[in-house]
């Protein structure tokens, strides 16, 4: 098997999911503008004025990073989770299962479709933010690395999802239960410096929490952890997850019989 | 010649107990249009499911041109071609862009995957709805896309499960034009059917499978010498009150102008025609009652029993 065969797989599968997204992009693309509109005008612009600072900077400035990093989140897992259960449960997943692809090109594949979406959300959003706030660079190779690492693991979160999923109901309830208070929780609206010992700690626990903090580090050049820790979260967590989707897919869990 | 397909012992049971192959052999020669006949449930697409990988067998060994299906899957993968039982694309995809994927995952570079697309989309009539999503195709065309898809990389062995299943008789018979065209072009084709009728009119070769087992495995020509009875159907000119008694043959009155003869395999029509004609009994058409393969295959089953 030629690496030229390899990546003419690897680039159907990124484009048709690239296709897919942008021609449901109703669905995919507005959604999320439409709420980081809101985010940015409730919570930033009018409550934001009462809050005051926070880490050094403006309510608004504060939230921003983290309200760019809940959106390429959100839309990674959204966008394997959708494709890959919807191609599943029509079985034109089987298009690729009869074919030669290797699972590894396969799941990369998935992947870099949902890293795609992710990214162009995050771009909508860090577009919109200029109009609340002023753009801040502090770092970019890491503001780069920790949204693409980001977005990986939480693509590969997806994929693992639906092959799980027998369902619709079951690709809405990790969002929903799991994915959704984590991101609240992991300081997208405040520094854990505002919380009492023992919450702090538990917020710690939260991976999002990383993310969303080296992410700030970033853009602003404040965070609650250190950077490099967080890089070495997003790693394990990057390997362990493709790892353990792999083994999913030389199973056939869900798919072969 | 190492043959298109080799199967050796294979089993395959479901997670949910179910015995679907009960350690079948079977042998296709590169070349051949082959026919796997069965009832639902048989086995047929158990067998097409472990050629194509969605199935994993329970034990057995499974070879395509040569190659184990399990240790060489991708060189048996792009010697296959597949065409499920099921419509399984989507449907909010474009026609053209269905086929030139496909070409993509087996490696085709984009300008030749788009030249495979336009012709195969062309020669199965279906070039001018390209620009469609799928969901707009009829049935028939729908599964024409599948054989299409199936072709994009010019495989040399094709699986078909029930490729005419809820296809009408117009379309079906041009399917069958098609895939004789590019079974005498060099393609092994290998197709499961209820259709008695379509193993009959396409296939050399045929194995009978019967819950999980091979009951009948040999040549159509062999297995149709096996026939021992034939019926005929006669349209006669004559209003009949009743039937006429024939020598020697079997001879119901379906209507006052319908005959129903039955012939064994050692009688000549012939006869029938100048007993007849000696009653100054008039025949105006004739043709077979029923499929001649069904009444073996019924016959088969019996026996099985």
């Amino acid at each position: 098997m030629t690496l030229n065969y390899k990546l003419t797989a690897f680039n159907t599968i990124v484009w048709k999911e690239i296709r897919r997204f942008l021609r449901i992009w109703i669905q995919t693309l507005v959604p999320p503008v439409i709420t980081i509109s809101l985010y940015f005008i409730i919570f930033g612009n009018l409550i934001g004025r009462r809050i005051g600072d926070m880490g050094g900077y403006t309510y608004m400035e504060f939230i921003v990073p983290g309200l760019i990093m809940m959106a390429v989140i959100n839309n990674s897992y959204a966008n394997v989770v959708s494709s890959f259960f919807s191609q599943k449960y029509q079985r034109s997943i089987e298009e690729l299962l009869v074919s030669p692809v290797p699972n590894y090109v396969i799941l990369s594949g998935f992947v870099i479709g949902g890293v795609a979406r992710g990214l162009a959300i995050g771009v909508i959003a860090t577009f919109m933010s200029l109009f609340f706030s002023g753009l801040h660079m502090y770092n970019l190779f890491i503001t780069l690395m920790v949204v693409l690492m980001s977005s990986i693991v939480f693509s590969l979160g997806g994929f693992i999802n639906a092959i799980y999923a027998n369902k619709f109901d079951d690709i809405a309830i990790i969002p929903t239960f799991v994915l959704t208070p984590l991101i609240y929780l992991g300081g997208v609206f405040y520094s854990v410096e505002l919380l009492p010992d023992f919450w702090r700690l538990v917020s710690k626990l939260n991976p999002i929490f990383y993310m969303v903090n080296a992410f700030r580090y970033g853009i602003l050049g404040v965070s609650d952890v250190n950077v490099w820790y967080a890089f070495t979260m997003l790693v394990i967590f990057t390997g362990a997850l493709f790892a353990f989707s792999l083994f999913l897919l030389h199973r056939g869990k869900g798919l072969r019989h | 010649m190492t043959p298109a397909i080799s199967i050796k012992d294979l089993y395959k049971t479901y997670d949910n107990g179910f015995e679907a192959l009960k350690g079948i052999s079977l042998d296709v020669a590169e070349g051949d249009f082959f026919a796997l006949l069965g009832a639902n449930g048989a086995g047929k697409s158990t067998t097409i499911g472990v050629l194509s990988t969605l199935v994993r067998k329970t034990s057995g060994s499974v070879q395509v041109f040569g190659q184990n299906v399990d240790t060489n899957s991708y060189e048996t993968k792009l010697n296959l071609g597949v065409v499920p039982q099921e419509v399984n694309f989507n449907h909010f995809e474009k026609v053209f862009d269905i086929v030139v994927t496909q070409g993509g995952y087996y490696g085709l570079p984009i300008k030749l995957a788009k030249e495979r697309a336009e012709k195969y989309l062309n020669q199965l009539g279906l070039w001018d709805k390209h620009n469609q999503q799928a969901r707009n195709l009829s049935g028939g065309m729908k599964r024409r896309l599948l054989i299409a898809r199936a072709l994009v990389h010019e495989p040399r062995l094709l699986l078909l499960d029930e490729p005419t299943a809820g296809v009408d008789i117009e379309l079906r018979r041009s399917t069958w034009d098609f895939l004789q065209k590019i079974n005498r072009a060099g393609t092994t084709i290998v197709l499961t059917t209820h259709y008695l009728e379509e193993a009959e009119s396409l296939c050399r070769n045929i194995a009978m499978i019967d819950r999980g087992v091979i009951v009948e495995n040999t040549s159509m020509k062999a297995l149709l010498r096996k026939l021992h009875q034939e019926h005929f159907v006669l349209d006669v000119r004559q209003e009949l009150e009743q039937a006429p008694v024939l020598n020697g043959f079997g001879c119901e009155l379906i209507d006052s102008s319908t005959l129903e003869v039955i012939l064994e395999s050692h009688q000549d029509l012939n006869d029938v025609f100048t007993e007849l004609q000696a009653m100054n009994i008039q025949v105006k058409s004739m043709r077979n009652k029923s499929n001649r393969l069904e009444q073996l295959f019924i016959s088969l089953l019996k026996k099985q029993e």
